[in-house]
């Protein structure tokens, strides 16, 4: 997978982000543009292609979520937006409750709903770090499929609570 | 072509650093002791004298007072823009707007027709004559500030400004991030910090980390219409409606009265900075206005201007992921920074003393000075990681723009997207290129349209191509493609929907020299005369000698023909012909000069014999 490459690493979904960040720095040094500014054509092309590749992935793989995503999608699973309509079945209540607060802006009960939400985005995340450490363990699609149902949990409840700061900022 | 592989080839030469300001300009350059101004500032002004040459900078703004449809200032505000997107600055600022004005502006100055690009080259061969002055050598390429906040359209045109002043732009540099690197030099190692550049056009707010050497940009913001420039147009307005009620008439549609009261109202407000209160005044045509102005009202006014720059600020520390209490330094730029209640909101919201310790003039033509040591290669440690400030898009059905590269992503940054057809057989493919945070296409940026063409005729969905969109360490856009089926390269051809297309840049280059060559030929014109003149005073002279009573008859005869007809050429346009005479008057006078030598040798003689 070009973007660990591209920073000296095996693919892993655990990183240690100081040192992602150590090895974007060093890089960067040798393959900015700017090192290339008086270089023939085809060099500064080449300095062009490879710092943005460089760019592209450290911004990927230093958050969780989409460096999770990369790994999906390099490992051949499909990760397209998922339609609101696909409630995950055991968020139907909170989905529901939730509705209800906002049609009637009852604001203690959408406070209420957002300190839920962030509780149980709390808990996907957990969890996704204890997969994470066993897909490092050992790679195994199975694990990546886990993964991959924790990522659609997080981002419908991610989306609610949007909705959620939207209407305590109004 | 071949004159610019001329020019810019060959052994590595200085690369100078300029900051192409709205209100001031600057040029500067790096040596070992470090960055330093070359030259004095240059306000950023073009003005066309009345024998149609140019006058920039101190003369323009002189012009400016008297004949103010001679002169441009300001025209940074319209870089980039089309005639749509300027009706607020039209109200605001005497720009004469010619037409054909839809996707670049054309202005009209005096009997001449200028791009904003255009005006900038203007602007920016001044300085290059002033660096070249001081550094002794010629100057062909610079690394050129624009604020943060602008858009892919406006960094092309200051790079094509470059262009047409003969100046290849190796980096287009943030303004704020610069301003950070001329501070940076020998200043702390690690934190984070702020910039606030407050100009005379606009405003940007940069928050960096600073990393051994490292500046890495992590979240920039601004308006790209807030500064200065808008505290006087406040200003002027009130005093305009002041002034219609004290005289009894409306001078608001007379320029020379607007343009003198502008510079008034300008030192007033600079004034205030330092003093409690001053006056502002205006003699025209024999009448008298002068109101007092006290700072204190003066922060009334333009509170709700100095809080136009606090939403960007948050939105800055919001998107960097930081509190105010994790911001180390900060760092003021920019002239309007030297305004009391600016500072003010700055510590205020910062919770921070902001660092003034630099000329807030200079530090951005400093640190693109340092920039260009950097890309010259005479820099080892310092790099710039920049980002850029506006998320890029294509338009997707039902006119919502899907977001590629977020803002704030680090420059160059890149992303390929999947094309395909809709129809079977289809051709060719049209992408529609945005730049802006909203989700709909009417409220981003239109910045081009390309077609992918002649793709192999297939049933619809069947074709594959791979769009690379790439943004620069320029920030600005460049587009590949691919067939992905065949691994072809496929021909993108961009249209920008604002500026000016490589062959107008080109046919501008193409002007510039031809006026260059036209100063050229009439320099050795008026070189030529000034030699006939020289050489038509010393026969005059000899006429009186009486070595030219001695010469034979016809010598004397052939001599006064090749006086007249040097006397005949003088005028001419044609330096070969006037030095050709020249010459001929030169041959037939030979013998007479040779005559008077020996006269005056022997005279000489004659003299120490008598002493
Ligand atoms: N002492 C001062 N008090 C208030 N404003 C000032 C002062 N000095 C300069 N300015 C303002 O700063 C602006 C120019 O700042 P500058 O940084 O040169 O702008 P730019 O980068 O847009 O060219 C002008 O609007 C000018 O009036
Ligand atoms: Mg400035």
């Amino acid at each position: 997978m070009q973007y660990f490459e591209v920073l000296g690493l095996a693919p892993r979904l655990t990183l240690d982000l100081k040192d992602l960040e150590k090895r974007f720095y060093a890089k960067s040094r040798e393959l900015h543009p700017d090192r290339f500014a008086r270089a023939p054509q085809a060099e500064q092309q080449r300095a062009l292609e490879l710092s943005s590749l460089l760019n592209d992935a450290y911004r990927t793989l230093r958050e969780p979520v989409a460096r999770a995503e990369y790994v999906l999608k390099n490992s051949g699973f499909d990760i397209g937006e998922q339609r609101s309509k696909d409630v995950p079945a055991e968020l139907l209540e909170e989905v529901f409750e939730l509705n209800m607060a906002l049609e009637e802006a009852d604001r203690p009960q959408i406070e209420a709903a957002g300190v839920r939400f962030e509780k149980l985005r709390a808990e996907i995340d957990q969890e996704l770090a204890t997969r994470f450490g066993q897909w490092d363990h050992a790679a195994e699609s199975g694990t990546l499929a886990q993964i991959r149902g924790l990522l659609n949990r997080r981002r419908y409840i991610e989306n609610l609570l949007r909705d959620v700061n939207v209407h305590l900022s109004n | 072509m071949s004159t610019f592989q001329i020019d810019f080839g060959g052994a590595p030469s200085k690369v100078v650093g300029i900051d192409l300001g709205t209100t001031n300009s600057l040029v500067a350059y790096m040596d070992l002791t470090g960055p330093r101004i070359l030259g004095s500032i240059v306000p950023s002004v073009v003005a066309v004298r009345a024998d149609g040459s140019f006058a920039v900078g101190e003369e323009a703004r002189t012009l400016l007072l008297t004949a103010p449809d001679r002169a441009v200032y300001s025209a940074k505000r319209l870089m980039g823009r089309g005639v749509d997107d300027i009706q607020e600055e039209l109200k605001l600022f005497p720009f004469h707007v010619s037409g054909g004005s839809e996707s670049v502006i054309r202005l009209q100055v005096a009997d001449k027709t200028m791009t904003p690009p255009e005006v900038g080259a203007q602007v920016l061969r001044k300085l290059k004559e002033q660096a070249e002055a001081e550094l002794g050598e010629p100057i062909s390429q610079a690394v050129v500030t624009v604020p943060a906040y602008f858009n892919d359209a406006q960094r092309q045109a200051t790079k094509d400004a470059g262009r047409i002043a003969g100046l290849e732009v190796l980096r287009l540099v943030n303004e704020p991030t610069a301003a950070a690197l001329a501070y940076g030099l020998d200043k702390r190692n690690e934190g984070t910090i702020a910039v606030y550049d407050l100009g005379g056009g606009t405003f940007d707010i940069s928050i960096l980390k600073l990393h051994d050497g490292i500046f890495e940009v992590l979240a920039t913001n601004g308006d790209t219409h807030l500064g200065g420039d808008d505290i006087d147009n406040l200003l002027i307005r009130i005093a305009l409606e002041d002034i219609a009620s004290e005289w009894g008439h409306d001078v608001s549609g007379d320029q020379e009265a607007v343009q003198l009261l502008r510079r008034n109202v300008i030192s007033a407000k600079e004034q205030l900075s330092f003093i409690p209160q001053t006056i502002i005044a205006l003699d025209y045509q024999g009448r008298h206005y002068q109101r007092e102005l006290t700072r204190e009202l003066l922060e009334k006014l333009i509170t709700p201007i100095v809080d136009r720059t606090l939403g960007p600020c948050r939105a800055c520390l919001k998107d960097a992921g930081l509190a105010v209490e994790q911001i180390d330094e900060v760092v003021l730029v920019g002239g309007s920074t030297r305004i009391p209640l600016v500072r003010q909101a700055v510590r205020n919201l910062f919770k921070a003393e902001p660092h003034t310790e630099l000329n807030p003039d200079e530090v951005v033509a400093l640190g693109a000075a340092v920039q260009a040591g950097v890309l010259a290669g005479d820099v080892a440690d310092t790099l710039l990681l920049d980002v850029t400030p506006l998320s890029l898009g294509i338009e997707t059905m039902g006119g919502v723009v899907a977001k590629l590269i977020h803002r704030n992503s680090t420059i160059p940054a890149s992303v390929t997207e999947q094309f395909t057809t809709s129809i079977d057989g289809q051709r060719n493919v049209l992408i529609h290129v945005l730049q802006g945070e909203r989700e709909l296409v009417k409220d981003c940026r239109s910045l081009a349209r390309f077609e992918l063409k002649d793709l192999p005729p297939l049933p619809a969905g069947l074709a594959r191509i791979e769009v690379k969109f790439m943004i620069d360490a320029n920030g600005i856009l460049q587009v590949t493609a691919r067939d992905a089926r065949s691994g072809q390269e496929t021909t993108v051809e961009v249209k920008p929907s604002y500026g000016l297309t490589d062959e107008q840049v080109e046919a501008m280059i193409m002007e510039s020299i031809t006026h260059a060559e036209e100063d050229f030929r009439e320099r050795q014109v008026r070189e030529a005369r000034v030699e006939a003149d020289n050489m038509l005073l010393a026969i005059e002279k000899a006429k009186q000698n009486d070595a030219w009573f001695a010469l034979p008859e016809a010598e004397r005869e052939e001599a006064t023909r090749a006086l007249n007809e040097l006397l005949m050429v003088y005028h001419s346009d044609d330096h070969h012909l006037i030095l050709a005479h020249i010459e001929k008057l030169n041959q037939a006078t030979m013998s007479l000069a040779e005559n008077m030598m020996n006269t005056a040798v022997q005279g000489a003689l004659r003299g120490t014999k008598i002493d």
